[in-house]
């Protein structure tokens, strides 16, 4: 079983939901139960394996890869099948193990229109193949194929089963997305060829880069090709205005699984593949990165409170909430990024969780323009506190998983890595602690105005039923993990933090104020990093400088 | 934070690089265990959450019980604590010190006792570990914790019997007492608090359990927009909270060997005080916390939330906004002293920021608290003003007078308030004006302990406000006269603040007696007394509203033994490494006979207008009066003026939501939006269409003619990976997915050539 686990684990988990693909497409499109069953269980049998493989990860060695396999795959390019879990893998592939079940579940007897039941549960099943590859894989080709694997799926979902607005917003999502992955892949292959690496696995490409160099200018333009592609799927402030479009017109399944998994595929990316193989373009770009998650906390923020709609309103928190977990990247110290991919975990839980609750506002009123709601919990008070919660969590209320993205992420901006202007960076600081305020305004104000008050007349006598046993199944256990992360933060910083500190280059993260010159020396370290040697160091920490 | 002390003992070659923290891991189990006093209003919240509706008393029981059985732990830790003080002697051996990264400061550390050193008892587990480091949770428990403790418990436990009869029958009976246990189980988590980390964490969850009863009554709008305003008020201040501690975090970290930072609060106080903190970081970080305090402690000018805060139901404002919560920025400042003794170098100085804060604030509230006719705003306002009292306390270095002051307001302020809610709940309103008056003999109990609450509040002898507020007063080191000087500073303008706001209390307390009590009834139907679940709890307040001064008799107090003397200072006030040395003023008759003349004046000035003239006046006309006719407003511009000023509490609200709020809501963030839209969506649908023009112009021209091989190559393998799906995909997307690989093919070629 153990044995089994370590050579065929992780190519279960990604490549079961297919098999419960191939199976669907021999069942007629009538059978609908059948689909459905189908499908759960398979995404339950893909959960069970990402429990086993939970079970039998090495905690005490988060920042190995885990289970990994390495065979070639198109020897033609030296692409290899390249898959691995480790520490800062794990929590993203589990999170989606657990969405698409609860989103399976969710959608069991409301299918949006026009329904068709099998091809969408098949796309959700090629979503999960697509995401969790995406999680596992470590050699770029194959990155690259899992990454466009779910753009597919994502696009039909917006464009059959969505909005008013479709056709306009899943184009644009296609578009947009594809547009920013060509430039990633022009990264990658640039990458591969001016490294002169072996192949196109990660660990490769990084002792490449390390070992022969790259110049200066190269790394800039790979990076930044990066930063549009991964940017563009995050998404950053200015490449964001896909994201409200699309979210407004997904359905609530497809919607909850843009935000819960779909967004980090971006910001995975950076901490996977940038950062770890160009460290020192990483630290060129990173205030650029950490002034674009300012703007995009405090813009986020403010185009919130000028939405009406609430689904609407969600999504464009995302900008708000993910430009926090762009911060503490941008930052590229330890700490800085375990905050980011609890931001991560937290959002897709908290952000899920919001879409889901809007899904079944939007299904019981039949709308979501936010004027026309009010009085949701005389309505269907289980729902009310619901939603009261989530909106606590997703303003960073301590306690709830929220929190533990937000200040720890505002924290590591204090002190950011080797290289990084300081002063710069506890501008950002300040400036993100006043998104924690806006935050809070808008989420309260939503919250006030749906939930508060009482029923406008239009809604007075419309029997609006309370939580049901579906939704009930689907939300308790998100529920249950923001409450569990919040108490106990360890459940994400245990995991992460190993892989984290293995996946950050040395030079980021040496204290030069404890060394002698001649350690400093040792390092051969860029100048990039400004460690300076030794006796005459600049002072990391301006105001305790005194 | 365990791995970072060292026993002393042990190592004894580290002696010069190790400061004692003047904590120990020792100590008796309830002082160690003191986690136990939360835990359980937690566990009630819980299981009123799950059960409470279908118990008996839908839940309120649990909830009685649970702090109940709180309130009797804490008086066996508060026994304990005083044993601990007075016989635990700490040696080397349990004394827990810390390793600093300079050898040289040993000697600042030294000790602030008299007599031997009062060890705080901590115990700690590893809550998380991150970034290479273990971040802890646990207790920190000394005389101020153990206060604390008592006075939560207490006031908490009197709030929820009386709740029993004044929300009874409420459509969320059993949500109300779920809120009330998660609050008292935050509130003693915070004032528990080993580090800051747990601190923020605590103090954010009381401003949700805060912000959830305020709105109680969440279908009117006014209830919600309070509770909202009060949620977003302290998220301002908690800006300052989290960079606050985030800067501590870091320049405490600079001064240890081995950790990049740390937030526990007795090695950050050890550290501010052994001059091992830079200033500037220290002075940055005080700034910023004032922030919070301001926002938390309704400091001007961030208080404007706390009279809205009314809004909910009365036992909570006498608990949450008068008696616990609100004192959570004082007792912030009072946990960090030494950060705050150290960054405003309020020792030896002459003015600060919190002093100044400290003073404005109990003035602005004092001034305010006159013009209100809801009785509740009345106390909200004095609360204000009475908080002002304890940070200008803190501000010129009157520790213990300010954490005094904290204890005796607790109990007079809350008798206040759960007086005000018992008349309000015999008339249905709280507006003074229009619905009471006269109504002393029909509510004789409520009528006698507000009475006493009010003299205590105004500060009479010897009720208990006198007492702490006189220790305020003298602490200023400003009363030259007679000797009766000697605190850290000459602050002689906060002692003129002060007195005139011990003027201004006596005066709007003797307007709201006589508007609430005397005079004839202006409201409708019948008034009788509250029952027992109400009058109990408020002759108690008002029983330790009448003896809680003496547990802090001055020293040198020529009427009582010694042993009487500053017995509260004794057990409070930590005498250890992690409090700052502070001068102690001592007192002085001269200044007491002083303010106690200032006090009868502004109660006298306020009876000759309302129990005489008014009286006399309304006698004359028949009426009940509240006010007169042809009083000083009416024909004195400047008064109108002035009272305008005060009718719209110096325009603040105006400027907060008419013009922030409003402007950020309203304009600023449609202009960010629609430059969204029209910008950035707009410039993205351009670049969109233009590619699809000039894609279609590759397409027919160059395309067809030059590259179709290559484009046919990969239009192929697009087909090939994408199998099954083909037969759904759209031509169009195919053609775009098409054009945009080949042409990633190209950029990267050109790429690799170019760099």
């Amino acid at each position: 079983m153990e044995n089994l686990l370590d050579s065929w684990g992780l190519t279960a988990a990604t490549f079961v939901p297919m098999l419960g693909v191939a199976l669907m497409m021999f069942v007629p499109k009538e059978k609908e139960d059948l689909h459905k069953k189908i499908a759960l269980v398979t995404s339950l049998v893909v959960a069970v394996i990402g429990v086993l493989l939970l079970v039998q990860f090495d905690l005490d060695a988060t920042g190995q890869l885990q289970f990994a396999v390495d065979h070639m795959w198109i020897d033609v390019i030296n692409s290899h099948y390249a898959m691995g879990l480790d520490g800062m893998s794990l929590p993203l592939v589990l999170l989606t193990m657990l969405v698409v079940p609860l989103c399976i579940v969710y959608s069991w007897d409301h299918f949006p229109a026009p329904a068709n039941p099998k091809a969408f549960l098949m796309l959700i099943l090629i979503l999960e193949t697509g995401m969790i590859g995406t999680f596992m894989a470590q050699d770029l080709v194959l990155f690259f194929v899992f990454f466009e694997v779910v753009l597919l799926p994502m696009f039909f979902m917006i464009a059959v089963w969505g909005g008013e607005d479709r056709r306009y917003a899943s184009l644009k999502f296609f578009l947009y997305t594809l547009f920013g992955s060509a430039l990633m892949l022009v990264s990658f292959l640039s990458l591969y060829f001016l490294s002169g690496a072996e192949s196109f696995v990660l660990t490769d490409l990084a002792q490449a880069v390390a070992e022969n160099g790259i110049s200066r200018t190269a790394g800039l333009w790979i990076f930044g090709g990066m930063l549009l592609g991964f940017g563009i799927k995050v998404p950053m402030f200015p490449f964001h205005t896909w994201l409200p479009d699309a979210h407004t017109q997904a359905p609530t399944v497809g919607s909850v699984i843009l935000a819960a998994v779909l967004l980090k595929l971006g910001t995975y990316g950076f901490i996977r593949i940038a950062i770890p193989v160009l460290p020192e373009a990483a630290v060129e770009w990173a205030p650029w990165i950490g002034l674009l998650a300012v703007v995009g906390i405090i813009y986020g923020a403010l185009g919130c409170l000028a939405q009406t709609d609430m689904k609407r309103l969600i999504a464009f928190s995302s900008v708000a909430h993910m430009g926090f977990v762009m911060l503490g990247i941008s930052t590229l110290t330890d700490f800085g990024i375990n905050a980011a991919i609890m931001g991560m975990v937290a959002h897709g839980l908290i952000t899920g969780m919001l879409f889901f609750i809007a899904g079944s506002i939007k299904e019981r009123y039949h709308t979501l323009d936010i004027a026309r709601l009010g009085g949701l919990l005389l309505k269907a008070p289980r729902m009310g506190w619901i939603l009261g919660l989530s909106v606590m969590a997703s303003l960073g209320l301590p306690g709830l998983a929220g929190f533990w993205g937000e200040f720890p992420a505002i924290l590591s901006t204090y002190n950011p890595a080797n290289g990084l202007p300081v002063e710069t960076f506890r501008t950002y600081m300040v400036i993100s602690a006043l998104g924690t305020v806006l935050a809070a305004g808008y989420l309260l104000w939503l919250l006030q105005r749906t939930a508060f008050g009482t029923p406008t007349e239009e809604f007075a006598d419309l029997d609006i039923p309370d939580v049901t046993r579906h939704e009930w199944i689907a939300w308790t256990p998100m529920i249950a993990l923001i409450l569990a992360i919040g108490i106990y933060p360890n459940l994400i910083f245990r995991v992460t933090d190993g892989a984290v500190d293995a996946s950050l280059n040395e030079c980021l993260q040496v204290n030069t104020q404890e060394m002698s010159a001649e350690d400093i020396e040792a390092l051969h370290c860029a100048p990039v990093y400004n460690l300076g040697s030794g006796a005459h160091v600049v002072d990391e920490h301006a105001v305790s400088g005194d | 934070m365990t791995d970072l002390f060292i026993f002393a003992s042990a190592t004894a070659e580290l002696a010069e690089n190790v400061l004692p923290l003047g904590i120990t891991e020792g100590g008796a189990w309830l002082l160690r265990n003191a986690w136990i006093i939360p835990l359980i209003p937690a566990l009630s919240f819980v299981g009123i959450l799950f059960f409470g509706k279908r118990m008996p008393r839908q839940g309120a029981e649990l909830g009685v019980a649970a702090i109940g059985i709180a309130f009797v732990l804490a008086v066996l830790t508060g026994a304990a604590w005083m044993d601990h003080r007075d016989n635990y002697h700490g040696d080397e051996v349990t004394q827990a010190v810390i390793a600093v990264d300079h050898g040289d400061a040993a000697d600042h550390g030294e000790g602030h006792a008299p007599e031997h050193p009062s060890l705080a008892v901590s115990n700690t587990m590893t809550w998380f570990q991150v970034g290479g480091m273990t971040i802890s949770v646990g207790v920190l428990v000394d005389g101020l914790a153990v206060m604390m403790l008592f006075v939560v418990t207490l006031v908490s436990l009197l709030v929820h019997i009386y709740s029993t009869d004044y929300v009874g029958g409420d459509r969320r009976y059993t949500h109300y007492f779920a809120f009330l246990s998660l609050f008292s189980a935050s509130m003693l988590t915070l004032v528990i608090s080993e580090n800051t980390l747990q601190l923020l964490v605590a103090w954010e969850l009381v401003g949700v359990c805060s912000f959830a009863l305020i709105g109680h009554w969440w279908e009117e709008k006014p209830n919600s927009d309070a509770a909202m305003k009060a949620f977003l008020t302290n998220r301002v201040g908690d800006m300052g909270l989290l960079v606050g501690i985030t800067v501590l975090f870091f320049s405490v970290g600079s001064a240890l060997p081995d950790a990049f930072g740390s937030f526990s609060i007795a090695t950050t106080n050890t550290l501010a005080n052994s001059g091992l903190l830079s200033h500037t970081a220290l002075l940055v970080s005080a700034t910023c916390l004032m922030a919070a305090v301001m926002s938390k402690s309704g400091q001007f000018f961030l208080h404007t939330w706390l009279p809205d805060a009314m809004a909910g139901p009365t036992p909570v404002s006498a608990l949450i906004h008068a008696a616990t919560m609100v004192v959570a920025g004082v007792f912030m400042i009072a946990r960090l002293y030494g950060v705050f003794f150290e960054g405003f170098s309020i020792g030896g100085s002459s003015i600060n920021l919190m002093a100044v804060v400290g003073g404005l604030t109990t003035l602005v509230g004092a001034s305010l608290a006159f013009v209100q006719r809801d009785i509740k705003k009345v106390l909200a306002y004095s609360t204000i003003s009475q908080l002002g009292y304890m940070v200008l306390a803190l501000g010129v270095g009157a520790w213990t007078a300010a954490v005094f002051h904290l204890f005796t307001h607790a109990f007079f302020k809350a008798c206040l308030f759960l007086g005000s809610g018992s008349v309000a709940h015999a008339v249905h309103s709280f507006d003074m004006k229009s619905d009471m008056g006269g109504m002393r003999k029909a509510m004789p109990h409520t009528y006698r302990t507000f009475v006493i609450g009010s003299i205590a509040l105004a500060g009479l002898p010897p009720l208990a406000g006198f007492w702490s507020k006189d220790e305020i007063l003298a602490g200023t080191g400003g009363w030259g006269l007679f000797g009766g000087t000697g605190g850290n500073g000459a602050y002689t303008g906060m002692l003129i603040m002060g007195m005139v706001t011990a003027a201004l209390t006596a005066a709007y307390m003797t307007r709201v007696i006589y508007l609430t009590f005397f005079g004839e009834f202006r409201g409708h139907g019948e008034i009788h007394e509250s029952g027992p679940r109400i009058v109990v709890p408020l002759w108690i307040l008002a029983g330790l509203a009448m003896v809680a001064g003496l547990f802090n008799l001055p020293p040198g107090f020529q009427l009582v033994p010694e042993s009487m003397q500053e017995r509260f200072g004794h057990y409070v006030e930590p005498a250890a490494a992690y409090f700052p040395g502070i001068s102690h003023a001592s007192p002085s008759w001269s200044l007491a006979i002083f303010s106690t003349l200032v006090v009868m004046a502004g109660a006298g000035s306020a009876y000759w207008y309302y129990f005489i003239k008014v009286e006399a006046a309304a006698k004359a006309s028949g009426q009940s009066l509240t006010e007169l006719s042809n009083g000083p407003t009416s024909r004195w511009p400047l008064a109108k003026m002035g009272h305008n000023l005060l009718e719209n509490k110096y325009y603040l609200d105006h400027l907060y939501t008419g013009i922030i709020a409003e402007g950020t809501k309203g304009p600023l963030a449609r202009a960010v939006y629609r430059f969204n839209q029209q910008v950035i969506d707009r410039t993205v649908d351009k670049v969109g269409e233009t590619a699809v023009v000039s894609g279609q112009f590759v397409y027919d021209k160059i395309d067809q003619l030059l590259v179709d091989g290559a484009v046919n190559t990969s239009g192929r393998l697009a087909s090939e990976a994408g199998g099954e799906l083909r037969k759904i995909q759209s031509g169009k997307v195919q053609s775009y997915a098409a054009i945009l690989f080949a042409a990633a093919t190209v950029l990267a070629g050109i790429l690799i050539v170019i760099v």
